[in-house]
């Protein structure tokens, strides 16, 4: 029954965003599409947060990276197709990660926090100071990618609708790739550096090389939601590694719950109804913004997906006082 | 049989270790013998954490030697010497709160299996590190409580799980820092049981407070005093020592009780 | 390069380097004390930049007065803000410390653009300091960054003061050593952090003030300062006021000369001294212990 309970939701959410195209606009399909590419960023975020107590500041920059790459990678003229250049942009954000990591990796706690953030801002600077991929004003992409199967174009990215299947299947996929990940040895060496590292190096765990793999796998899916980004938006600017980039996906994990996958997902339907919202309302949606994350922090440790186990306490609470 | 015979496993020759102009240890020499308890005192202060994590590989000696059956190790970081068989527990306890009893041995077991094809997979489907945890909870006492999350046990059982996560990663030696720390009279005599029964396959340095157990268990005691080595014996030189009688002149009561 | 121009990139350098140091001292004084990750460090630069605009037009023209004014009001502004904000951070892991500091940075950057609009705004040098001293027929240099040099460096001075020699300065060296011991001497520890945090406030209030008239007044330049700040701390050594000088030098000097040698790859070249650094001591220059 419980797990009925937990499941049941899920379920019923997937319906909705399965039959969602078929009822909304244009505008709701791509912003549920954009939200759920945020999901995919958030979880890989969450993989070091959450779940390897590794608090990177400067995610954005493989998200960014690979949607370079796809733009780098499509000169005028050029047609790719989504097989290898899907692949590829993934590869490439998961090898900045890896030769980040070894730097990063060998520091703790606070410098962990400022030295990710700065080899965020020297791929930003690469971006942004170069004429590498169109300097600050970043670059249209030439051409989508295409999706050919036996011959038949299966998806045509030109049509949002069929991005955003593309995005929910992915979405679907890493959220379940990554719940059995968890359930492994491996996850659980994770969950076991996160809470205490010192007593894995004293069981025989060369914590580094964890910690190594999981910053590359974040990279790399990192990288799969900034592919995903250009497929959608069909342009690449550097604010795609701006540090804000990195404080709003950090801002997204927190707000869903840290060390949960279903935090992220809700974290990023929130930040984006928020941002929505906000904007509609007043055009100061960043101060709506900030006094929310303040106000998370002083109310809501644990995020959004702790409130059902906060509620049912209270529930609890209140049964044993009647 | 005298401790002649008996094999070494641990040889740690003139350990020291400064930390900027103090000496925490100085030339600290122990031998750790399979079939032993060579329990370490010395007052608060006096080095032991520094010495064992010298042995465990956490820090660096500043100079001097430690072997492992004859072989060179002191350059070895800690998570290659526990891979070798020295095993360390902790004076705070130092169990993963919110797994299972079960999963936090078979985490600890695990270490022992971490080829890709063996990480990649649930733990409890991996029969061999699944064996090793029913033998070290059986032997340790923790059978019954396998499926409890290890926060919620008590003070005494999270001390025997903390043993118990140290005995599945298959030391030879285990370095044990305090662990009657905290227990009741009942859950202390059960874990010295637990101490003698493992003297015989293992070499075992054993730092305790408890001076009824120290005495009880240890073939061999050294003392230190402010990072020096005081005397090094049998139980009955040690406590008719005039040198350590002085040395713990303010702590001497529980010694004189013995 | 000639001598002179070498000696104007030198001064440059000297000078942005010194600004640098009176910002990222305040940030590492708070990580060091208090193991506070602030993130609206450059907020509070932003907010002494936005201080001297909103000052020098109009309300007071004379510049000590303005300086007076101005660090009293940030002092006393870093002594609310500890009181309302952070004094609740202290006990909180690190994540909620970002997060909370990142919602102020959207606060203070949302009540920047309601007060002064969105635009690039100047301040005007003051007049005592408004020429420029001719070094050759073509090349000359401005007074005021002259000016913004000997005032930090009187900062610093004053700073090193505090530190070294007197009772608030024991308790601050104390408390960034070993924050138990300062409990144990029995020092009012919230008040002593609350000074502390106030004194960074206003260390990074007034680079920003003496600075507005140079840089001009932008959105976004807390920021661009905040993370150069981090880089200082982190090479430098966290808590270390002295490794952020180094650090700070080192690091005004390499985009200084980035920007003349390899001006394309400046912005990146910073971080890579700090990757060397890194990799050379993970845990900065002066890192105590």
């Amino acid at each position: 029954m419980a797990r009925f309970f937990r499941t049941f939701p899920l379920i019923a959410a997937l319906a909705v965003l399965l039959v969602f195209p078929m009822f909304g606009q244009i505008f709701y399909t791509e912003l549920v599409a954009k939200t759920l590419i945020l999901a995919i960023f958030a979880m890989s975020l969450d993989l070091l947060v959450g779940y390897t107590g590794l608090v990177s500041f400067g995610h954005a920059a493989y998200f960014g990276i690979a949607a370079y790459t796809v733009a780098l990678l499509t000169p005028a003229g050029a047609v790719n197709s989504i097989w290898w250049i899907l692949p590829v942009s993934v590869l490439a954000a998961a090898l900045a990660a890896l030769v980040i990591g070894v730097f990063v990796l060998r520091t703790k706690g606070i410098y962990f926090i400022m030295v990710t953030l700065a080899f965020a801002q020297m791929a930003f600077f690469l971006f942004h100071d170069t004429d590498l991929g169109g300097g600050s004003d970043g670059i249209f992409l030439n051409s989508k990618p295409t999706a050919h199967l036996f011959g038949h174009e299966i998806l045509t990215f030109e049509n949002p609708t069929h991005i955003y299947y593309l995005v929910l299947a992915l979405t679907i996929f890493v959220y379940l790739s990554l719940r059995w990940l968890l359930k492994t040895s491996f996850g659980h060496i994770l969950i076991g550096i996160r809470s205490n590292e010192h007593r894995m190096v004293a069981m025989g765990y060369n914590t580094f090389n964890y910690k190594l793999a999981i910053f590359t796998m974040a990279g790399g899916l990192a990288g799969l939601a900034g592919f995903l980004q250009v497929l959608l938006t069909g342009f690449v600017t550097p604010e795609m590694l701006a540090w804000h980039q990195s404080g709003n996906v950090l801002l997204v994990v927190i707000l869903g719950g840290i060390g949960t996958l279903i935090g992220p997902v809700l974290g990023a339907f929130t930040f984006v109804a928020l941002q929505e919202f906000a904007q509609g309302l007043v055009d100061r949606w960043q101060l709506v913004m900030g006094i929310f994350v303040i106000l998370v922090v002083f109310a809501l440790p644990g995020g959004l997906a702790a409130i059902p186990a906060r509620v049912r306490r209270r529930l609890v609470k209140g049964a044993q006082h009647d | 049989m005298t401790e002649r015979h008996r094999e070494v496993f641990l040889e740690a020759r003139s350990l020291s270790r400064h930390f900027g102009g103090l000496a925490a240890n100085s030339n600290v020499s122990v031998t750790l013998r399979r079939g032993e308890i060579h329990a370490l005192l010395g007052p608060n202060g006096a080095g032991k954490s520094t010495f064992i994590n010298m042995l465990s590989g956490d820090l660096p000696p500043s100079s001097g030697t430690i072997l492992l059956k004859g072989e060179d190790v002191s350059g070895l970081p800690a998570h290659r010497r526990s891979r070798i068989g020295i095993g360390r527990s902790f004076q705070r306890t130092n169990i993963f709160p919110t797994f299972s009893v079960q999963e936090n041995c078979v985490l600890a077991a695990q270490s022992r299996q971490q080829q890709p094809g063996k990480i990649f997979r649930p733990p409890l489907h991996n029969q061999a590190v699944v064996d090793r945890s029913h033998e070290v909870m059986a032997l340790t006492g923790l059978a019954h409580c396998g499926s409890q999350i290890a926060g919620t046990l008590s003070h005494g059982e999270q001390r025997q799980l903390e043993i118990a996560m140290v005995l599945a990663t298959n030391p030879i030696v285990l370095l044990l820092d305090e662990p009657l720390a905290g227990m009741g009279a009942d859950e202390s005599s059960r874990m010295v049981d637990l101490l003698a029964r493992l003297r015989r396959d293992h070499a075992i340095l054993l730092v305790e407070h408890d001076m009824d157990a120290v005495f009880a268990l240890a073939d061999v005691i050294t003392v230190l005093v402010n990072g020096e080595l005081l005397e090094s014996g049998p139980p009955a030189q040690i406590k008719a020592s005039p040198a350590v009688r002085s040395a713990y002149l303010g702590e001497d009561e529980e010694i004189d009780h013995v | 390069m000639d001598i002179v121009s070498l000696l104007i990139q030198t001064l440059n350098a000297v000078q942005y380097g010194l600004v640098l140091f009176l910002v990222a001292s305040g940030l590492t004084l708070i990580f060091g004390i208090m193991r506070i990750i602030n993130l609206a460090h450059g907020s509070f630069y932003m907010i002494g930049a936005y201080m001297a605009f909103g000052l020098s037009s109009g309300i007071t023209e004379t510049l000590p007065a303005m300086i007076a004014v101005g660090l009293i009001l940030s002092f006393f502004i870093g002594f609310v803000l500890e009181w309302v904000f952070y004094a609740f951070l202290y006990q909180r892991e690190h994540l909620e410390q970002v997060l909370l500091t990142y919602g102020l940075i959207l606060v203070f950057e949302e009540l920047r653009s309601i007060l002064f609009g969105n635009d690039v705004l100047g301040v005007p040098v003051p007049e005592v300091f408004a020429g420029s001293i001719p070094l050759t027929d073509t090349l000359s240099y401005p007074v005021y960054r002259i000016f913004i040099s000997v005032a930090c460096l009187i900062m610093a001075g004053l700073l090193y003061y505090l530190i070294r020699h007197t009772r608030l300065g024991m308790m601050i060296r104390a408390g960034s050593h070993d924050r138990t011991m300062v409990q144990a001497l029995g020092i009012n520890i919230n008040l002593l952090f609350r000074i502390v945090f106030a004194i960074g406030f206003m260390l990074a209030a007034f680079s920003g003030m003496i600075s507005a008239p140079m840089t001009s007044v932008s959105p976004g330049m807390g920021n661009q300062v905040l993370i150069i700040s981090f880089v200082v701390v982190v090479i430098g050594g966290i808590g270390s006021v002295g490794g952020a000088m180094v650090a700070a030098m080192v690091i005004a000097f390499a985009d200084v000369f980035g920007k003349v040698l390899v001006p394309a790859y400046a912005g990146m070249f910073v971080y890579l001294v700090m990757a060397l650094v890194l990799l050379w001591r993970p845990e900065g220059i002066f890192r105590k212990g």
